[in-house]
C-alpha cells in the first residue's frame, strides 16, 4: 500500500486544486454577486426594474447553467486561448471555472439579497440613500450569512469541476487520480486523491458554516 | 407645515383599478401632532407613504416646509428626505448593525463626518433612554427599545417632520404608553411635527392635538381630537370613540336607571368634562369648600392633549342650598358641564 506514490507529486497536484479552487472561487464570488445583483435589481419592483434587462440577465444565467460542464471546457477552448495563451494548466482551467459556476451562484446571491426585509430597504429609502449605499450598506450586509453559506455549496461544486477539468489537462488531484491512478492500475492513489480531496472539501464546509454562523446577528 | 392637495394614488394590478387614497386635501400645523385613523385597508399607509414618496401619486402635491416634494427630480427627493424622519410598525433596522450603527446609518448617507457621528449618536442614545445598550445588535432588544432605535434614526438628520405608521401596534399596551411619551416629548422640546397613523383611538387620544378619520381613502371627518371625541359625526368616528369610551347610549340609560333606583337621597349630578385644563382637582375643591356630601357613583375620564374628557356622576347630599351653591361654583369657575339626573324632594 502506498508504494506506489510519490509524495512531492502528489503536493504538486494538492497545491494545483487548492489554486484553481481558491482563484476561482474568488472569480465567482465577485461574477456571481454582480449576476445576483442585477437579478434582483431589474425583478418586479426593483430599483431597476426592467422586463427585458431581467430576461436578457435570466437567460445567460440559465443557458450557461444548463451546459455540462466538460462540454463548457471544450466550448470554452478558443477564448481560453485568447485570454490565457494556453489550454493546458491549473490557469487555463480557470476562466471555464469561473464561467461554469458563477451563473450557479449568481442564483444563490439572488436569493439571498431576496430574503433581506423589504422593510430595511424601504427604511434606507425613506433616508434618501442612494442606490449604491443601498446595495453596500443594506444589500450585502444583510445578506451576508445566506451569501457565505451559498458561497460554501458553490465552492464544493468548484472541487468537482477541478476534478473534471483535470481529465482535460489542467493538473491537481483529478488528473493526479486519473493519469497516475487509474489509468496505470495504481489503485493506492485513485484512494489517496480521494481522501485528499474529501479533506479539502471538509475544511471549506466547516469554515464556511463557522463564518456564517458567526457574521449572522439575527 | 404641511399642505397637502387633491393627492390620489391608484394601483393597478391585474387590469383592476384601486383607489387606495382618493382627492385627499389636508392641512397640517407647524409643531402639531396630527392623527389618522382609520380601520384596515382605509389607505393610511399608502397615504403617509405618498408624503416621502416611497409611494409615487398618481395625481396631487404635497408640499413640506414650502419645499414642493411632489415636484422634485430623484436627487433632490434624497436630499428632502433626509428632513423627514420616518418610523414604522416592525422597526425595520438592520440586523447587521448595532444600535450605534444603526442610528449611525442616516449620518453615513447625509455625509456626516465621523467625529460628529459618533458625538450626535451619543446624543440621540441618551435622548431615547438607551444609555449602556449601544453595543447591543437589533435581536437582543425588546420591542420597545427597537422602536427606541427606530425613532433615534428617524431623528438623526434633526428633521422637521416626522411620519409614524404604526408605531405602537406591535408592542404591548405599557410599551406603547413608554413610546408615546417619547414621542410627546420629542414633540415639546424639539418643536417637531409629527403626523401618526394607527388604528387604535387610545393612541389619538393620548397624544394628537388633531385627527382626521379615513374611510376608503377619504378623509371622512377631522379636528380637535377633543371636539371629535365630544361631537363624532360620522358613523365610523363613533365606533372609534366608543373603542376608548366604551359608552354606547343604551347602556348607559340602564346604568342610570340604576342608579336613581338605588341612590335616593340628596341630588345625582352628571358632570361633563370636556378638555377641563385649569381646574383639576375639582372634588376635592368641592369638598373643601361647600359643606356637602359628595360620593362618587359612576364615571370614566380620559386624558387627551387638550385636558380631561368624560363624565362623571355624583350624588350631593346635604343642605340643599349648599348644593345649589357647589353646582353654581362648578358653572361659574370651571369649563365642567353639569346636568342634573335627579333632584330629590
Ligand atoms: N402596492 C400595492 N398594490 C396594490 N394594491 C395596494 C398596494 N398597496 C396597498 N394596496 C391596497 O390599497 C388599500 C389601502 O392599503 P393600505 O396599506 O394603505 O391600508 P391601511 O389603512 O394602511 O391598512 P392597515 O391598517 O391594514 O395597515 C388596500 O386595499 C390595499 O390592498
Ligand atoms: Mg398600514
Amino acid at each position: 500500500m502506498l508504494s506506489n506514490i510519490k509524495f512531492d507529486d502528489i503536493w504538486t497536484a494538492t497545491y494545483e486544486t487548492l489554486y484553481m479552487t481558491i482563484i476561482a472561487l474568488i472569480g465567482t464570488a465577485i461574477l456571481g454577486v454582480l449576476l445576483g445583483l442585477l437579478l434582483y435589481l431589474t425583478s418586479k419592483d426593483g430599483i431597476w426594474e426592467s422586463k427585458t434587462a431581467n430576461a436578457v440577465v435570466a437567460s445567460i444565467v440559465n443557458v450557461f447553467r444548463a451546459i455540462p460542464f466538460i462540454i463548457l471546457i471544450l466550448l470554452l477552448f478558443p477564448f481560453t486561448d485568447f485570454i490565457i495563451g494556453t489550454v493546458r494548466g491549473p490557469t487555463a482551467a480557470l476562466p471555464a471555472l469561473i464561467i461554469g459556476s458563477a451563473p450557479f451562484y449568481g442564483r444563490l446571491a439572488e436569493i439571498a439579497f431576496r430574503e433581506v426585509d423589504k422593510g430595511v430597504v424601504e427604511a434606507a429609502h425613506s433616508m434618501g440613500a442612494k442606490t449604491r449605499t443601498i446595495i453596500f450598506k443594506v444589500l450585502l450586509p444583510e445578506s451576508m450569512p445566506a451569501l457565505i453559506s451559498g458561497l460554501t455549496v458553490t465552492a464544493i461544486a468548484l472541487i468537482g469541476f477541478t476534478a473534471m477539468a483535470g481529465v482535460i489537462g489542467a493538473g491537481g488531484l483529478g488528473d493526479f487520480a486519473y493519469f497516475y491512478g487509474f489509468q496505470r492500475r495504481q489503485f493506492d492513489v485513485v484512494l489517496l486523491c480521494t481522501i485528499l480531496i474529501l479533506v479539502i472539501v471538509f475544511i471549506i464546509q466547516f469554515i464556511g458554516d463557522l463564518t456564517s454562523n458567526k457574521i449572522d446577528k439575527r | 407645515m404641511i399642505s397637502i392637495k387633491g393627492l390620489r394614488k391608484v394601483f393597478t394590478s391585474e387590469n383592476k383599478e384601486l383607489t387606495a387614497v382618493d382627492d385627499l386635501t389636508l392641512d397640517i400645523k407647524e409643531g402639531e401632532i396630527f392623527g389618522v385613523i382609520g380601520y384596515s385597508g382605509a389607505g393610511k399607509s399608502t397615504f403617509i407613504r405618498l408624503l416621502n414618496r416611497l409611494e409615487e401619486p398618481s395625481s396631487g402635491n404635497v408640499v413640506i416646509d414650502k419645499q414642493e416634494i411632489t415636484a422634485l427630480k430623484a436627487n433632490e427627493l434624497r436630499t428632502a428626505r433626509q428632513d423627514i424622519g420616518m418610523i414604522f410598525q416592525h422597526f425595520n433596522l438592520l440586523w447587521s448593525r448595532t444600535v450605534e450603527d444603526n442610528i449611525a446609518f442616516p449620518l453615513e448617507i447625509a455625509g456626516v463626518p465621523k467625529a460628529e457621528r459618533v458625538n450626535r449618536v451619543q446624543e440621540l442614545i441618551r435622548l431615547v433612554g438607551l444609555s449602556g445598550r449601544e453595543k447591543a445588535y437589533p435581536s437582543q432588544l425588546s420591542g420597545g427599545q427597537k422602536q427606541r432605535v427606530g425613532i433615534a434614526r428617524a431623528l438623526a438628520n434633526n428633521p422637521k417632520v416626522l411620519l409614524c405608521d404604526e408605531a405602537t401596534s406591535a408592542l404591548d399596551p405599557e410599551t406603547t404608553n413608554a413610546i408615546l411619551d417619547l414621542l410627546v416629548d420629542i414633540n415639546q422640546n424639539l418643536g417637531l411635527t409629527i403626523i401618526l397613523i394607527t388604528h387604535e383611538m387610545h393612541v389619538i387620544r393620548k397624544i394628537c392635538h388633531r385627527v382626521a378619520v379615513m374611510e376608503q381613502g377619504k378623509i371622512v371627518e377631522q379636528g380637535d381630537v377633543l371636539e371629535v371625541f365630544t361631537h363624532p359625526k360620522e358613523k365610523v368616528t363613533k365606533k372609534f370613540v366608543a373603542q376608548v369610551m366604551g359608552s354606547d347610549e343604551h347602556d348607559q340609560s340602564e346604568e342610570l336607571y340604576y342608579l336613581i333606583e338605588n341612590f335616593k337621597k340628596g341630588k345625582l349630578i352628571r358632570l361633563h368634562f370636556l378638555g377641563e385644563t385649569t381646574n383639576q382637582t375639582l372634588i376635592s375643591q368641592l369638598a373643601k369648600n361647600f359643606p356637602v356630601d359628595i360620593n362618587i357613583l359612576q364615571g370614566k375620564i380620559t386624558q387627551t392633549q387638550a385636558g380631561g374628557y368624560g363624565t362623571l356622576v355624583i350624588q350631593f347630599s346635604g343642605d340643599s342650598s349648599e348644593i345649589e351653591k357647589a353646582i353654581q361654583f362648578i358653572q361659574k369657575e370651571t369649563s365642567v358641564e353639569v346636568e342634573v339626573i335627579k333632584d330629590a324632594k
